[in-house]
Parts: structure tokens; sequence; C-alpha cells
């Protein structure tokens, strides 16, 4: 007699916690033969604004942080990810209907490109800041920090690797994320979500919403506590419109990517969600 | 004569050899404009100074093929070594027409002579001169090797410092390799139709800067043309959201330097006399037309009556009048319009509770005065604790922690400047850190500098001028030609997007 498996109950990760969608509402996430694999939390507007006041709530800790305890952070969500290489792999071969090896690849990819990013949080701001010699008697430092709380439509074409690579550079410079996952292959993005509750990233910092990017992206786009909004994965939405609700607080956007390329691993999406500070301190004439 | 009693002391405007009609300088000529010309006035006497043109849709077109042009055929091909000598050249043409400059700066904007004199004409030789020498040292900039120029860029730029917002836009684009289409305003063009001959003078080749001249509808025009590559605006929030509305979906890249609404911050272990000193640097200089302006005072609750005192003290002394004068510390409001604005602001604060305070001073009948003002009990739900009021108009609160300073500093959707003043290094550090804010001055206010990037958090803006980072504004890296390639087609969406904003500039002409 063969084991009755258990299947999972994939909920929404909000502000540390593992709710259902308040709406209620699930939809039914199917793999690449058309089998039933889950019913997937399918998130509402509130939601969405429950995720934001999360974020907002967790932004001045993490933002705060040091840059090597930031990348210790990051860091221990790839030894985290390590260890259950074999689930994530599982899942995206279902889901994917990829080969095994391909599937691994995905994986051991994703958790290398956290690993470089856990890297650049105590770097980003020797490279993208500078000390001004201005012609005057003053100390004058400019540095990157953290633009705020960004909303990411993630990838919708990839499970993990394409989430891991919105996400991750997001986090470095200590903004914190509300991220929609792909509408189509969610499973990752809420397993992904497991492996953040049981690491050290603190509740909030990460929160991931499943269902319709179509109708959580204007949203998060039109939400005046939102600082900037990287439409990646939105390339399939009216991602125009979203740029346009977006102006109204003159929200930072990015556009979407599309191919194998998009959200390629680069200093520039650490610095996009940064914000320049210059400090001018008089110095004494002696 | 008591002591405080100074014979005039004008400036002469003798060196000044102004025409009499200015048209639009494209392709390295002047030429007349299409739509009806307009007169740019003193707003120290009301009286006219020069009639300016106004670009038609027409214009702008010329004015960017012009750009267009001269970015494919010299521009883009000439060396970073040459761009950069041609930027020497009009910093030291700058430099040599500093006092004719500085003369019509002062008439045009009202502001006094001592600051176009020794603040805005120097700091604009000192930005050409800054990124003269980024135009070979490119590599540097940190996009890594070989990094390219944008094209076209369309510049708008504001009346408060219509020179010196000249230079930060199109020191850095030609730097770059960009070629421009400048829109000075309405109220301020006198100095970049001076500039216009400087260009002429350096010898640059034509096409490579533009200016065009006209109100709101030219600078929409420009900004929505569809051969622009970058568009870089300085003036109020709600026109850039405007802008960054319509250029939703382009591939255009927008930098904008918007309003704001500083705190300067006084501990109680400030060195006061500097403190007083440095509020009325951030809410006076320039007649409190700046949008980095410490126009919200935050003090220390046990030393606020002993500031406001001393600040009453040193306002007293404050000389308002002819922006000539090379005694005026406050100059002219720059239009009626602003004007308005101001008394109207000025006028909510009173009913909304708080006590308004200013020096007794005899302001000039003709033009547009407002006397150095500040106003006492102001709540921080109140309108002139909120709203940019861009005129000599301080709001000042209080604090009794530097949580509640932070805070209430923070307490704004703007997040362009702020001020610290304490002895207390650590304490500054420590402040400085939690400010929402791009520029934070400590223990100084309002000082800008080429190699110092400028530029806000939030609603302020987004990008910097000035420093490697102002640089970067108008460059994309090498590899971009491939990331180009990556960003999703919305060829559907970018079509509806302008239907809209064609929509949105029919509705504008109106």
């Amino acid at each position: 007699m063969s084991r009755l498996a258990v299947p999972k109950t994939y909920k929404l990760y909000v502000g540390g916690t593992f709710p259902r969608s308040e709406s209620g509402r699930v939809y039914e996430v199917v793999g690449a033969s058309g089998d039933f694999l889950a019913n997937v939390a399918k998130a509402s507007r509130k939601d969405a604004r429950d995720a934001v006041v999360a974020a907002r709530s967790a932004l001045s800790g993490w933002s705060k942080a040091t840059g090597y305890n930031r990348g210790q952070v990051l860091y221990r969500i790839a030894e985290l990810l390590e260890g259950r290489r074999a689930q994530f792999v599982a899942e995206i071969v279902s889901i994917e209907g990829v080969t095994v090896a391909a599937a691994t690849a995905q994986v051991d990819e994703a958790i290398d490109r956290w690993i470089w990013y856990a890297g650049w949080a105590d770097k980003y701001v020797q490279v993208a800041g500078n000390a001004n010699a201005v012609s005057g008697p003053f100390f004058n430092l400019s540095v990157p920090e953290a633009t705020g709380v960004v909303a990411i439509i993630a990838p919708q074409d990839s499970s993990l690797l394409g989430f891991v690579s919105a996400v991750a550079p997001a986090l470095v410079a200590g903004n914190t994320v509300v991220v929609v996952a792909s509408e189509r292959l969610p499973l990752s993005a809420v397993s992904l979500s497991e492996v953040l509750a049981t690491s050290d990233v603190p509740g909030g910092v990460v929160n991931i919403l499943t269902g319709s990017p179509a109708e959580i992206a204007p949203w998060l786009a039109s939400h005046a506590d939102v600082n900037a909004l990287d439409l990646v994965g939105a390339g399939d939405l009216d991602w125009v419109s979203l740029q346009i609700a977006a102006a109204e607080t003159l929200m930072r956007v990015f556009p979407p990517e599309n191919g194998p390329d998009a959200a390629a691993p680069s200093l520039e999406r650490i610095t996009a969600f940064t914000e320049t500070k210059t400090v001018w301190h008089t110095k004494s004439l002696l | 004569m008591s002591f405080l009693e100074y014979a005039p002391a004008p400036e002469s405007t003798a060196l000044l050899n102004l025409q009499s009609e200015y048209g639009l300088f494209i392709n390295g000529e002047f030429t007349a404009g299409s739509d009806p010309t307009f007169s740019t006035i003193s707003p120290a006497t009301e009286k006219h100074i020069a009639t300016i043109a106004s670009a038609s849709t027409g214009d702008v077109d010329a004015a960017v093929a012009a750009a267009r042009a001269a970015y494919d055929s010299t521009w883009s091909r000439l060396s970073g070594r040459d761009r950069g000598k041609y930027l020497f050249r009009i910093a030291r043409l700058v430099q040599e027409r500093a006092r004719e400059l500085a003369v019509a700066e002062s008439l045009d904007n009202g502001k006094p002579i001592k600051e176009s004199r020794d603040v805005d004409v120097p700091l604009v030789a000192a930005w050409f001169f800054y990124y003269a020498g980024w135009a070979d040292k490119l590599d540097h900039a940190g996009l890594g090797a070989n990094p390219r120029a944008l094209g076209v860029a369309a510049q708008v730029i504001p009346w408060n410092f219509p020179l010196l917002m000249l230079a930060w836009k199109i020191a850095p684009a030609l730097a770059a390799g960009n070629t421009v289409v400048l829109k000075p305003a309405e109220t301020t063009p006198l100095t970049a139709l001076l500039f216009a001959e400087i260009v002429q003078q350096a010898g640059l080749p034509a096409g490579v800067v533009n200016i065009i001249t006209g109100a709101g509808a030219t600078g929409r025009a420009l900004v929505n043309h569809p051969d622009v590559n970058k568009v870089a605006f300085t003036g109020s929030t709600s026109v850039g959201r405007e802008i960054a509305r319509s250029l939703a979906g382009t591939p255009k890249k927008l930098t904008l330097e918007l309003g704001g609404k500083g705190a300067n911050i006084v501990f109680d272990d400030a060195p006061i006399d500097q403190a007083v000193e440095g509020i009325v640097r951030g809410i006076f200089f320039n007649q409190g037309h700046v949008c980095c302006a410490g126009s919200r005072l935050l003090v220390q609750e046990n030393i606020h009556d002993e500031v406001v005192e001393r600040l009453k003290v040193r306002m007293a002394t404050l000389r308002v009048g002819d922006p000539l004068d090379k005694n005026t510390d406050v100059g002219a409001i720059n239009s009626a319009e602003q004007l308005q604005r101001i008394r109207e602001l000025s006028d909510i604060g009173d009913a909304e509770g708080a006590e308004r305070w200013s020096p007794a001073c005899e302001l000039p009948s003709d033009g547009f005065w407002f006397a150095p003002t500040i106003f006492t009990n102001v709540a921080t739900s109140s309108r002139i604790a909120r709203d940019e009021i861009f005129g000599p108009v301080l709001s000042i609160l209080t604090f009794r922690t530097p949580a509640e300073a932070i805070a209430k500093a923070n307490n704004t959707p703007y997040g362009l400047s702020a001020g610290i003043w304490s002895d207390k290094g650590s304490k500054i550090l420590a402040v400085a850190d939690k400010l929402r804010a791009g520029v934070i001055w400590a223990n100084t206010f309002n000082q800008f500098d080429p190699a110092s990037p400028f530029g806000g958090y939030k609603e302020s803006g987004y990008g910097r001028e000035g420093g490697k980072q102002g640089l970067t504004a108008y460059l994309a890296p090498a590899a971009k030609a491939t990331a180009a390639a990556r960003i999703a087609p919305a060829v559907k969406a970018v079509s509806a997007a302008k239907a809209k904003s064609a929509s949105a500039a029919k509705g504008g002409k109106k």
C-alpha cells in the first residue's frame, strides 16, 4: 500500500504570518499536464493594503540594520533554500513540466543569486556613494539609502528564479517589499515564504501575495504609502496605466522586462531602489 | 542718517546691452517665434525690459529637429575632450560676462544683486567648469566603460534661479554628449537669451543648444515631443506629476526636481547666533523662492522664545528693496501671481490661528513685494506648515525630543532638504540618518556646489543634479542596448497613453 500524501495549503505571507485571503477566495493552480495541484489564495485589495501596512511597519528596522547584518540575513535565506532544494525542484517539475535537471538548475541559480546579492549589502554604499570635494569648508558625503516600500510584480514566466531576481536586489539596500507572485506559477513563491518565515528575515520585510496581478497591481500603484513600483513582470498587464497611477505620488517606476535576461543580476537593480542623501557639515576654520 | 541707513548704491545697468526684442535660439541663430510675443518685466518696477518670442508647436518641432540633427551629425561624433573644451570655453565666457549676467538676472528676476553676483553667476561658471572636466572621463561615471549619451534632452526650468538652473541642466547634458532644447520660465527668459549669445561666442556647433521661450503650452509641447530622449524638469510638484503621467509608457528618461517644505531643526545645544543666521539664509535667501528653503523652523521648546526674539532682532536689519542696490538683502517677489499665492497662504495662516510678525519696513509702491514674515504658534496640520509657500514666510513649530523633531520633519509628502543645528556631532549624524531628505545641511543651510548631488525623496521628485549622480542622469550604460531589447513591447499601451496625453494637451490649451 502506498502512503497517502498530505497536501499543503498555499496561503499569503503578510507581516510574517500566513493568512488566507480576507476575501475568502482561492484559485486553482494546475500542473503542466493540466492536473490539479493546489487551491492558492487569491489576494484582494484589502490584502494588498494589509501588506503595505506590514511593509511600512518593518521598514525602519530593516533599513537601519547594518549592511553586515542584512547581508547575513540574506545569506541565511540561501542556506535554508539549499536544504530544501528537493522540495523546490519537485514543485517546479510539477508546475512547469520541465525536467529535473532544468528545475535543479533554476533552484541552484536562485540560491547562488541570493548569495551574490547578500554580498552587496555592505558594499553598494561604497560603490554608489561618494565624498564630494566642494568649494568651501565643508565635509560633504553622498550615500545611497533605501527608497522605502517597494511593490513588485514578479516575473510571470518563472517559478523561483524570476521571483528571487526581482525581490533580492530590492532587499539589499533595506527596502521592504510587497510582491505579487506569478499568477500561473505561484507555488515556489509560497514555499519561499515558508523559508523566509523560518530564516532571520523580520516579519513584514517581504510580503507575498498570490492571485491576479491585473487585479492587485492597480491598488499598489495608487497606494500613497508605496515609494517604488517594479513592473518587471507586468509586461502582459496594462502597465502604462499603472505607471500613470503611480505618477500621482511621484512613485519611482521601473518598466517591464521580457525574456530570459529579465531582472538579470546587476548593481543597477540595487541602486534603482535607493535615494542619494547628501549631508553637508561645516568645518571650522583653524 | 542712523546706523542702519545707507545711501542708495545701485549697480549700474550701463554694461547691459539688451536687444529690444528676442527671438527663439534655434540651430545657432535667433529666429522669430510663430506665436504672439510677450513682455518680460522687472518685478521690482513692473517696467518692460524686452519683448520675447513665444514658441509654437511648429517652433518646438524645429528646435527638436535642430537638436537631433546636431546630435547625429556633430555632437555625438565629437570626442569627449573636444566637448569638454567647448564647456570650458562657456565657463570662461560666463566668468568674463559675470557682472552683466548678474545685473540682467537681478533686473529680470528681482533677486538682490549681491546674490546674483556672489551666488548665482559664480555657481553657473563653476557648474560648466566642473562638468567640462567630466566630458572625457565618462568611463568613471559609474556606469562601466563607454557609457552612451541619451540623445536629445528636453529641459524646462523655473524662474527662481533662471541662469543657475540653466547651467544645472545644460552642463551635464552636454558633457555626457547630449544635445538640448531648453525652455526658460516665462517670467525670466532674459539670462537664457544672453546665454544663447555666449553659446555663439563659444562657437558651439549649431543646434547643440537650442533655447525656446514661451509659457506652459510650449513646455508641454517640448516634453511630449516624440523625438526627445530625455526630459529634465525643475518646478512645481503638480507640473512634475503631469509630466510623469504624460511620459508613462515612453522610453524617455525622466528626472524631476520639484517642491519642498524643508525642516530646519534647531536643538538647544546649537550655537544660537549661527543658527539665527542659518534660519535667515534658509528662508529669506532669494525671497524664499527656493525649492529647498528651510520653510519650517523646528526649534526645541526650551529655546523657542530666545530664538524667536533673536530672529526678530536680526530680521529688523534686513534691507528690503531695489534688487540692484548692493545693500539689498531681500528683493522683489518674482511675479504678481506668486505674490498673490504668498498673500493667500499667509492669510490662511492668520485664519488658522498662527501669529504673524514682520519687521517694520517700507515697501516700494511699484512692483511686487512681501516683507520677511514669520509665523509662530503654527500647528503641524496648518496649511502654512504643509504647503510650499515659495516666499519669504517662515512657519515656526516646536519639539521636545530628537525623536519628535525627526517625526515632524518627515511629516510631509516632500523630501528635498533639511537643516540640523547642534554642537553635538553624534546627534547631528544620528538625526541626519533618519531624515527622509535628499540634501541635509548641518550647521549651515542653502549651500550648493557642482560636485554635490542635489535632489529629493518622495514627492520632491527623482534623480539628482550635481556631482557624478547628476552626470549619470544623462547617460546610459553601453550594455543598455541589450537591456532596451529586454523591455517589454508596449505598442498597444503606448499608443493608448499617447491618445490620453494628446487629449490632456488639448485640454490644457483651452
